[in-house]
């Protein structure tokens, strides 16, 4: 199929996460991406490793985020081979890094000189928290941007400490800002003829996550989100949401009348809380409670059975094998294998976009340190 | 000048995921006309929550819908349905976030859109794909990531499942639809071919979690396990996590754990020298460290570790967060200015291009605020 990013070409020399994760992306929709790495080490993703788990000699993670990738091995401190890699960014249509501000300077690698040597490209920068401030030299770390942004006061319950998101959510977020920054970028230059400088950082992207909250909070004399004491899945929802305990698992409860819902469960007293809206949110503690204590007498299966008919908003709560188990997931077909051309295989996912109605799959893995290297000194320097 | 200067986006969804794409591509420089139900219009507009609402609309609302125009039509009044058409014929976007059916119900799905304007960007998107057992689901946010497994990845390891406490699965989802419709118009302005672009929520919340599950795929499906406490992150070794201190909170991300050790004066950290032991150990040693850095102040610790390079940081609640010179310098702050005149203070858009922060200050529009301008542009 003709992919939407055919013929673009794109160099990536950041490293970790969020950079590589944009750079997935725009591959799985059609670009060519070259990681450009430090020769021997390459990205220090590729040591990087969670539960201990490696694949032909690179970290899992590495390989999870930069499949559908080639890699050229260049040390940009060697005039020789930083000569190469301005002749690949001379024909490249993209480059993106996540260097502390300062280090493509001084290597004559920053926006300005790459700008001069080739005027269509669209640079995109990750930082942790912008390039100026007190900040700025801090390291851009996942759980430390989490920390400082407020996010971690918005999950749990309240008399738990602040809880992070249990993954990588500030660089996953930043990851998709810079890869729409870069997109739009690309999009003027179809009209324009110039490229452009995309920045983004962990911090604003965090903040971004979190633009209907703190917009919540500028607007309510500067209250700070309250978490429900029991249940709580959105601080500043009322009862019902949440998940609740059931006699043999949990069930996920959205939004929807309390009347209804009392009518269903068998809990009619929850008719009280309808008569006025604000209960709703200011009486949440003492209706989670009540729904919590209903909810553990039956089955999940049960209260589904009651609920889903009625069209209220519930759903199971699934861990990974139920989920992978499921027809609901089987169907999306999201689980693809790339592959070395030594044979080395990793399971993992696609892309979740589809285009034209075709899913977007790849079996290519995560390259091996400098696998481009020979093809690209050998094409001309027009191609 | 903004990158999609130019670019018209003719918007039919509600709620979060698809109006949240809508508002990037807003600030990113288009022209997003919201089309709404004459009246109630975006149910979002009455989803108030914590019982604030400004200006007669939730504050939800107000900060995922500013900088758009509004255009009320009744997509079942003949008249209305000509001027959809007319709208449609001129977009180059048009996107929404129906359950599967309705659009096709409506004679607004792809294939008549398309017939209508070939070089049309439409993207849908839906709760669980149009496939299988779950398309008529409701889409919704609580839902999806109970579904998906995400609630067994925060807190700790007794908590039960716990929910990421803001609208995550909208959000990403979002995201990756403004991806796709904008690789499509990439694509459109070097061969003026349209495209389909469709994401689901629970596509993208699965994507969210690719890494824990490509791990879980490789690791002969062993569950997630969360540390008894101090939980972070299920997949990383001590001292990844949140930890109390005589006055506050220290997040403390990575370091060699003698090395912690040494620098905190803690003695029983220093028999830690396996590697290995910081992940297979790893709760005794949270439980070690969150004994420890209760007995000094937050400033105390981070005087020590960050000259050592060490990665932590204290944990600030928003009221700090603004107070804080990194948090100001961002001008992450802009206020937004309503049809009606009133004001109210928002985020901006999160991107930098060419060096400029993009601030967007209209504020939310009023149901059908423009139908009358943006008829009279369909008539010229």
């Amino acid at each position: 199929m003709n992919r939407p990013l055919d013929g673009i070409l794109v160099l990536e020399f950041a490293q970790y996460l969020a950079g590589p994760y944009a750079g997935l992306r725009l591959a799985d929709l059609g670009a060519r991406v070259i990681k450009i790495e430090r020769p021997g080490t390459g990205d220090a993703c590729r040591q990087l490793a969670t539960k201990n788990l490696f694949v032909d000699g690179d970290s899992l993670v590495f390989h999870t985020i930069n499949r559908n990738k080639e890699s050229f091995a260049a040390n940009l401190k060697d005039p020789k081979d930083l000569e190469l890699v301005k002749r690949l960014i001379a024909k490249a249509d993209v480059m993106t890094h996540n260097f502390r501000p300062g280090v493509m300077e001084k290597i004559g690698l920053d926006y300005e000189s790459v700008s001069a040597l080739n005027p269509r490209i669209v640079y995109g920068e990750v930082t942790g928290y912008g390039k100026e401030g007190p900040w700025r030299a801090k390291p851009g770390q996942d759980l430390l941007v989490q920390a400082l942004s407020g996010l971690t006061w918005l999950t749990g319950n309240a008399d738990d400490p602040p809880v992070p998101f249990g993954l990588a959510a500030a660089d996953m977020i930043c990851g998709t800002h810079l890869a729409q920054g870069i997109l739009a970028a690309l999009a003027a230059r179809e009209r324009t003829g110039r490229g452009s400088l995309v920045e983004v950082s962990l911090l604003e992207s965090v903040l971004d996550l979190q633009f209907e909250v703190l917009t919540t909070h500028f607007n309510d004399g500067g209250q700070l989100p309250r978490r429900a004491r029991y249940r709580n899945a959105h601080a500043y929802l009322g009862a019902p949401y949440g998940i609740y305990e059931t006699k043999d698992g949990y069930i996920a409860i959205a939004m929807g009348s309390l009347t209804r819902l009392g009518e269903l469960i068998g809990l009619p007293s929850l008719a009280e809380f309808d008569k006025d809206p604000a209960d709703r949110f200011d009486k949440r503690n003492e209706i989670k409670l009540a729904l919590a204590a209903q909810f553990k007498t039956r089955t999940t299966a049960e209260w589904l059975a009651v609920l889903e008919p009625a069209d209220y908003w519930c759903a199971d709560v699934f861990d990974y094998p139920r989920l992978l188990a499921h027809e609901g997931y089987r169907v999306l077909g999201m689980e693809q294998e790339v592959r070395r051309p030594n044979g080395a295989t990793v399971r993992t996912l696609r892309c979740p976009i589809r285009i034209d109605g075709q899913r977007l799959y790849s079996d290519v893995a995560a390259p091996v340190l400098g696998n481009a290297n020979q093809t690209l000194n050998e094409e001309p320097s027009d191609a | 000048m903004r990158p999609l200067e130019g670019i018209t986006v003719v918007d039919f969804s509600q709620f979060l995921s698809g109006p949240s794409a809508s508002l990037r591509l807003a600030d990113l420089g288009a022209r997003v006309i919201k089309v709404e139900r004459p009246g109630t219009g975006d149910i979002c507009r009455q989803l108030y929550v914590s019982n604030t609402f400004l200006d007669g609309e939730s504050t939800v609302f107000l900060a995922i819908n500013r900088n758009k125009e509004s255009l009320a039509l009744d997509l079942k009044n003949p008249e209305d349905r000509r001027h959809i058409e007319q709208l449609v014929a001129r977009a180059d976007i048009v996107m929404h976030n129906f359950r599967p059916g309705v659009m096709e119900r409506l004679g607004l799905d792809y294939e008549r859109v398309r017939a209508i304007n070939p070089r049309v960007i439409y993207g849908v998107i839906t709760g669980y794909g149009e496939e299988g057992p779950w398309r008529d689901k409701p889409g919704q946010d609580l839902l999806l990531q109970a579904l998906s497994g995400l609630t067994w990845l925060s807190g700790n390891a007794d908590d039960g499942p716990v929910p990421m406490g803001l609208s995550i699965v909208d959000i990403f989802a979002g995201a990756q639809l403004v991806q796709g419709l904008l690789a499509c118009l990439i694509r459109r302005e070097r061969t003026g071919q349209g495209g389909l672009v469709e994401v689901s929520m629970l596509e993208s919340i699965l994507d969210f979690q690719f890494e824990p599950l490509t791990v879980y795929f490789q690791d002969g499906g062993q569950l997630p396990q969360r540390t008894a406490t101090n939980n972070a992150h299920a997949y990383l070794g001590a001292p990844y996590g949140i930890y109390q201190t005589a006055d506050g909170y220290l997040a403390l991300a990575m370091g060699r754990i003698p090395q912690l050790g040494e620098l905190l004066g803690c003695p029983r950290l220093l028999d830690y020298t396996d590697p290995a032991s910081w992940f297979d150990q790893r709760d005794e040693i949270k439980a070690i460290l969150a004994e420890h850095l209760r007995t000094k102040p937050t400033a105390d610790w981070l005087a020590v570790l960050e000259p050592a390079d060490i990665w932590c940081a204290e944990v600030l609640d928003w009221k700090r967060l603004r107070a804080h010179e990194g948090y100001r310098v961002l001008g992450m702050e802009q206020t937004a200015r309503r049809g009606d005149g009133f004001e109210h203070l928002t985020t901006r858009c999160p991107i930098r291009i060419n060096g400029q922060r993009l601030y967007a200050g209209r504020g939310a529009p009023d149901v059908g605020e423009h139908n009358e301008r943006i008829l009279k542009e369909l008539l010229s």
